[in-house]
């Protein structure tokens, strides 16, 4: 006994020592260090468990962990020109909803950068886009499970101002692993105003880009030639004057037969176009974009999000309103021709009684093709376009309506309208033939009460009208901002249109999804936890999609900025 | 009770941490980004002539961080007239939406200057989680507060530090 007393003394006594270190280290770093130079270390840090309560009215699985817990944080170092960074990655283990080849600690993302002026090194972990991501793009986003990060070098370098290169050869980020293809790339842009004199002063600015990426992976196939390298290049400019811009890229990929595009060996197509007007309170804008076989990945056996070098944009009104993201759109890279077109007018513009209005229409659809006999197609190219234009088959059509109006200092509402047809058989399989396309009526009110300063009650309706699928959706979301600090939410989810019923003839799927959460926020911290029940679906963020399942808890979320 | 010690050391180390994490003084990170039109401009030119910048992080598609830009260009003149504050919006849209950027901010009549992060290299820089994120850099080019989300009333007490700012 008495010795177990005489290690918790001397453990409590090493460790007060080490803390002490710390605080001083601490005051040390604060105080003298910053006048020393010798560099600075900032993060961020994020972390969500889940609690699981198993809800078999809602189809939510127990997890046999009870808990899960994903977190992060980044934490980067830098001193003038040089700066390094790592981020420790903990799942432990993953999230219902995340793929479950996250799993574990690890450290997957490191990296040192030195900038000199014109030349930017790069090695370890880094992220790149060239021009709209058609041919490249690795991206993170770390509240879907998303990550491709290349891992390898990098050199940016400006020789001559205006003219920005960039190139790079690098391995994929595939979960806590690496994909087995070699990426490599090169892209240069050039902005004219900036390289040439003669185009200083001009008022129309004009910049123009090329790219080319190779992909590299052993062909072990054993009935199929695979072609070893597979290159993709793109070809990208953009003019504004004035009130007016338009942008545009072109991109191709030879021959790349891989598990996605069902090892056809036709080559692959991109087009994008854009044309935007806008002056102060009004703006007109118009794109459209034919993709035809752009699958692209660091392993061609590679399936759902894994290992994608490039992204084709959907064109499409992005939503963060529940409802009007219930049937989730994400872009077709197989084949589609998409169009988008929206109207942005501030109507009045005082400020007390402001009134905007948003429409957009956008929509897609699969493209033009004819199947090749599998007789006579001795190349394997699979299909071949009939003509340029849409096919038609729609697979999405979005005709939005947005209105905004202030009435007096305390008081703000949006109503929004929306239409949509979504084809549930092309984007989810969805056999049934309930719910083959589905043509649904949302209606948005939300609105915003101010009751003090920094007190305010914000209350949002929705509804769903739908004959197909799951029939009508109600939902109701009021939320309370007690001051800039602290807030409550209160939501329900109902669906109270759902004609399924049970043995006995009872309706048995009106299901209420209910949550409750409250959240506490002060200068780059926050912190929230919530109860409830999720649904099932897809959950589209910034061009990428995931399926979650159904699930039951506590939610605990802690984000903080250092 | 061993547990309970190394918690409670652990916990001292990260008030400890938490005293370390002052932003003063941290100059703004280098990332490129893009115009509206298309030129490339990398963060660590920003300037305002020793005069402080507001630096506000974006999307199109995030209607808190639109109510926040919007609040704050109703007194926006007052703001700058007070202070000689500049702010600078920093989109994360990406190429889904990076085009409606510009056609946006001008639609809402914002009179600031607006940047495209498309791939989120100043976002990662600047240790971004989400968005709305708003930072003050003072008229030494540091950062020296910053604020995570918006709720109502939020652009008072932005001001008010900007203002505290301004004078020092």
């Amino acid at each position: 006994m008495r010795k177990i007393y005489f290690r918790t003394i001397k453990v409590t006594a090493l460790l007060l020592a080490v803390n002490y270190s710390n605080i001083s280290f601490a005051q040390l770093n604060l105080n003298n260090l910053s006048n020393l130079n010798v560099g600075e270390v900032h993060g961020n840090f994020q972390a969500d468990a889940q609690y699981y309560i198993p809800d078999s009215t809602i189809g939510a699985d127990p997890a046999p962990e009870k808990m899960l817990m994903n977190g992060f944080a980044n934490i980067i170092y830098t001193k003038g020109k040089f700066s390094a960074g790592i981020r420790y990655e903990s799942y432990l283990n993953a999230r219902q909803g995340f793929d479950s080849r996250y799993q574990g600690n690890g450290i997957p993302y490191r990296y040192a950068t030195y900038k000199a002026d014109e030349l930017e090194v790069t090695v370890g972990n880094f992220y790149q886009q060239f021009g709209n991501g058609f041919i490249l793009r690795s991206y993170e986003d770390r509240g879907l499970g998303f990550d491709n990060a290349l891992d390898g070098i990098r050199l940016k370098y400006e020789p001559v101002k205006g003219i920005y290169l960039t190139g790079f050869t690098g391995k994929q980020r595939s979960f806590m692993t690496q994909g087995p293809g070699i990426v490599r790339g090169f892209d240069g842009e050039i902005q004219m105003n900036e390289t040439f004199k003669k185009f200083a002063d001009k008022k129309l600015i004009l910049t123009l880009g090329g790219s080319f990426v190779s992909r590299y992976q052993k062909d072990e196939d054993q009935t199929l030639v695979l072609p070893e390298n597979v290159g993709a290049s793109a070809g990208r400019f953009k003019i504004s004057r004035n009130n007016f811009s338009i942008n545009g890229e072109y991109a191709t990929k030879i021959n790349d037969p891989n598990a996605a595009n069902n090892y056809v060996y036709k080559a692959g197509e991109a087009i994008f176009l854009a044309a935007n007007y806008a002056k102060k309170g009004f703006a007109v804008s118009l794109s459209a974009s034919r993709t035809d076989n752009m699958n692209f990945r660091s392993d061609r056996t590679a399936s759902v999000n894994n290992l994608l070098i490039n992204y084709t944009p959907a064109l499409n009104k992005q939503h963060t309103y529940n409802l009007l993201s219930f049937y989730p759109y994400a872009s077709q890279p197989n084949g589609e021709f998409q169009f988008s077109s929206e109207v942005n007018w501030k109507i009045i513009k005082r400020s007390e009684h402001k009134l905007d209005i948003t429409f957009n229409y956008s929509g897609s659809n699969d493209l033009d093709t004819m199947r090749l006999n599998p007789s006579t197609d001795s190349t394997l190219q699979g299909y071949k376009a009939s003509s340029y234009f849409m096919g038609e088959k729609v697979l999405l059509r979005d005709c939005y309506f947005e209105v905004n109006q202030k009435f007096g200092k305390k008081f703000k509402m949006s109503v929004i309208y929306a239409y949509q047809e979504y084809n549930n058989k092309f984007l989810k399989g969805a056999s049934d033939a309930g719910s083959v396309t589905i043509y649904s009526h949302i209606a948005v009110v939300d609105m915003t009460y101010k009751i003090k300063p920094s007190r305010a009650i914000r209350v949002e309706l929705q509804h769903l009208a739908t004959k197909q699928d799951k029939q009508n959706w109600a939902y109701a979301l009021v939320e309370y901002t007690i001051n800039s600090n602290w807030f409550v939410a209160v939501l329900d989810q109902y669906n109270y249109g759902n004609t399924h019923k049970d043995g006995n003839g009872n309706y048995d799927k009106r299901t209420h999804y209910y949550n409750v959460s409250a959240g506490y926020n002060k200068n780059a911290n926050r912190i929230t936890l919530s109860y409830g029940k999720q649904r099932a679906g897809i959950f589209c963020v910034g061009g990428i999609c995931r399926q979650v399942p159904a699930s039951n808890g506590i939610t605990l979320s802690i984000t903080s900025s250092f | 009770m061993k547990k309970i010690i190394i918690g409670l050391f652990a916990l001292s180390i990260f008030t400890n941490t938490a005293k370390a994490q002052n932003t003063e003084g941290r100059a703004l990170p280098s990332a490129d980004l893009k115009t509206v039109e298309g030129k490339t401009v990398n963060s660590s030119k920003f300037t305002n002539d020793g005069k402080p910048i507001i630096i506000s992080f974006w999307a199109t598609w995030c209607k808190p961080c639109k109510k926040e830009l919007d609040a704050i260009s109703e007194n926006f003149e007052e703001w700058q007239k007070e202070t000689g504050v500049k702010l600078i919006a920093i989109s994360i849209d990406d190429s889904r939406s990076s085009g409606k950027v510009g056609t946006d901010a001008k639609s809402h009549g914002w009179d600031y200057e607006i940047y495209i992060d498309q791939n989120q290299d100043f976002k990662r820089a600047m240790n971004v989680n989400n968005v709305p994120h708003t930072f003050i850099i003072n008229g030494k080019g540091e950062i020296v507060w910053q604020h995570n989300s918006y709720a109502e009333g939020d652009e008072d007490h932005l001001y008010e530090a900007l203002k505290k700012i301004a004078k020092e």
